[in-house]
């Protein structure tokens, strides 16, 4: 009998070795004249693991990792092509806890499926969503995602069904549905799994949103940073292609949808949608003012539905079981769940879907394991490089848009970055201004000349110069120039950037040279 | 011999994209992928075909730090300088790069084999720190050691 065997071809995976892996694996089982069939997969999203190596057993995958080419022959000497007992073994992958806590939606085939394969796809309840949809009025479907909850997963968690419904209230016939894909936040990755590790989650949800809205055409805009998730896009795309997924004849509906994948060029700002727009037109990436929305004068001034790729990926679910069970995830306003990210210096990084309303204490800890240096985690960043640094005292609060809101903080995209006790935030505080300063499209002065002049007042503050007097004078210029940032901002970029910064003065003064900040006081 | 390849690899890139609507990008992604960076004098073809001004196909392709105008080394090699890999080192890696290569960040080695780039997140934010050779392979959890074989991969003889 031919043994299974799975190694993700995620770039994670592929960036510690699991190429080297899944060919020590087929040389090995070559040599020793055993049958083996060798999967690749996305990843699981336990990434300290990776590479992670699966076999099929009759109870299931059993996981072994982190595998190195020279772990190879000692797992075939450990029988686990049977599920042997090895070292570096884990036991079934689904009992394992940090998979067994998670409440997996979004990434319910990632890690599992071949995402080279259309029908593994179909296997797993693939396009069952967009074949409900295609039986649904347009009113209805929106209805549906409104009565979801889902709100946009890329940072703003703006309500999607409303989007949508916008751009199917809108004049047609040439409307557009773009996904963005432009994952620039540090400390993010869930764009990139699940391109890479269910590439046709992706293109079903963009389906839905075409068949539902009234638009024909779509563009996935994918970042330049991302060349693996391109290729498994490209594939994908044209696999359903073939199969009569897209085209002028989606699933024998009679209706038009088909898309391509675009590459981003390395600016951080294109993914500020109206940004994206002006790359995808060929252009600067410039922002554009608003009004008119995107749903209204969107791409080539037609109206369009642009979402990030998490929100386009919850779709198929949210219409494969209906608006009720995905709704009935999470707390408050924030329905359903979100694949937090767990990155930086933190001993289990990884992919953590959750529902809404676990605290940050229960992920860095519970899932993260603590710090990977071993240290006291000091701070995280929280929702990417305009995020809050956020302090140990306020790791109880509930992980939901408006708990994070209310003190300043934002869940964004989920990406949550950990910083132990050695971290010198005062210089985190200066390279938020440096990459705004970097970033910055230079519609809008706050954001152009101010994180420059951010950069050199952090300096100054730094440098302690003027002495007292001198620093005291320079905070409260620094606070003068990140209101005047905020208010007077046309994006996110330049009204976000001081968030970081105010949250280290505030929470961490010391490392700007300051007095520290009371023992105890209110976050 | 070379201005022959730049020619027809810009012609080819017209051809591919200048009717594709916003085609700018894709056709500038294809003169790059190509030739390794958008020479100047490609400039003003590419603004006739597009119908552009030669000012606006500047603007745009000094807009994106993707973009570059003078050849790179044989290797390009993309060292992440975002948070999550600084709360992992990304500094003291970029300090190993520069001591190692013996250049700033943006320069090229003496021996033209590595131009040494930040990049702001790869999206490995999990196996920080990380970096990027040519636009293809991705390398994470990098040390000092790792690096060194990056260098000497970048190196081999081709």
């Amino acid at each position: 009998m031919t043994a299974r065997v799975y190694v993700a071809r995620d770039a994670c995976a592929l960036s510690v070795g699991a190429e080297d892996v899944a060919q020590a694996l087929a040389r090995e089982a070559a040599a020793r004249g055993v049958a083996i069939e060798i999967v690749r997969t996305g990843s699981r999203g336990m990434l300290w693991l990776e590479p992670l190596v699966e076999v099929q057993t009759a109870d299931g995958r059993v996981a072994y990792g982190p595998v190195g080419a020279g772990d190879v022959a000692g797992l075939f000497d450990a029988g686990f092509l049977s599920g042997g007992r090895h070292a570096l073994g884990h036991g079934l992958t689904e009992r394992m806890p940090y998979l067994a806590r998670q409440e997996r939606r979004t990434f319910a085939r990632v890690g599992i499926v071949d995402p080279g394969s259309l029908d593994d796809y179909l296997q797993h309840e693939g396009y069952a969503g967009l074949r409900r949809a295609l039986a649904m009025t347009p009113q209805d479907a929106v209805q549906e995602l409104v009565d979801s909850g889902l709100r946009g997963r890329g940072g703003a968690a703006f309500p999607t069904g409303i989007k949508w419904r916008t751009v199917l209230a809108a004049a047609g016939p040439e409307k557009y549905v773009i996904c963005n894909a432009d994952e620039g936040d540090s400390g993010t990755f869930s764009d990139r799994m699940v391109m890479e590790g269910d590439p046709f989650v992706l293109i079903e949800g963009m389906t839905i949103a075409g068949i539902v809205v009234g638009a024909t055409r779509g563009y996935i805009y994918n970042r330049s940073e991302y060349p693996h998730a391109e290729a498994v896009l490209e594939r994908a795309i044209t696999l359903a292609r073939d199969a009569g997924y897209l085209g002028p004849d989606v699933m024998g509906s009679g209706r038009s949808f088909d898309l391509e994948v675009r590459r981003g060029a390395g600016a951080y700002i294109c993914g500020e949608e109206t940004s994206l727009l002006e790359s995808l037109e060929g252009k600067r990436g410039m922002v554009r003012f608003r009004p008119p929305l995107p749903a209204v004068q969107g791409l080539f001034g037609k109206p369009t539905v642009i979402n990030n790729v998490m929100s386009l990926a919850s779709v198929p679910t949210i219409f494969a079981n209906g608006a009720p069970a995905y709704r009935d995830f999470g707390t408050g306003r924030s329905r359903g769940t979100l694949p937090f990210q767990l990155a930086g210096n933190i001993r289990h990084g990884g992919l953590v879907e959750k529902a809404f309303g676990l605290t940050l204490r229960e992920l860095l800890y519970d899932f993260g394991g603590g710090s990977a240096s071993g240290r006291p985690i000091r701070a995280v960043q929280m929702g990417g490089p305009l995020g809050a640094y956020i302090p140990e005292s306020q790791f109880d609060l509930p992980l939901d848009y408006e708990a994070f809101a209310a003190v300043g903080g934002m869940i964004g995209h989920g990406g949550i970055v950990a910083f132990d006790d050695r971290a010198d935030l005062g210089a985190m505080a200066r390279y938020a201004m440096e990459f705004c300063a970097i970033e910055s499209c230079g519609k809008c002065t706050p954001c152009r000349i101010g994180s420059t002049r951010g950069v050199e007042v952090i300096d100054r503050i730094r440098a302690r110069e003027g002495g007292a007097a001198g620093t005291a004078a320079n905070v409260a210029l620094l606070r003068d120039l990140c209101d005047t940032m905020i208010a007077g901002s046309l994006c996110a970029l330049g009204g976000m950037a001081p968030f970081p910064v105010l949250s280290i003065v505030k929470h961490f003064p010391e490392d700007l040279g300051l007095a520290a900040a009371k023992a105890g006081a209110a976050p | 011999m070379m201005q022959a390849d730049v020619s027809s690899v810009l012609g080819d890139a017209i051809a591919a994209h200048a009717q594709r609507p916003g085609g700018l990008l894709p056709l500038l992604h294809a003169v790059q992928d190509g030739f390794g960076c958008i020479p100047p004098d490609c400039v003003p073809r590419i603004a006739r075909a597009m119908h552009l001004s030669i000012a606006e196909v500047h603007g745009v392709i000094s807009f994106y730090h993707h973009f570059r105008q003078q050849a790179p080394g044989r290797h390009v090699v993309r060292v992440c300088v975002a948070e999550a890999c600084q709360s992992m080192g990304a500094d003291r890696l970029v300090a190993h790069a520069r001591a190692v290569l013996g250049v700033e960040l943006h320069g090229t080695t003496a021996d033209g084999a590595i131009t040494l780039e930040p990049v702001y997140c790869l999206g490995n934010c999990a196996c920080s720190p990380a970096l990027l050779v040519d636009d293809a392979q991705l390398v994470g959890r990098v040390d000092a050691a790792r690096f060194d074989a990056v260098v000497a991969q970048c190196r081999e003889p081709a």
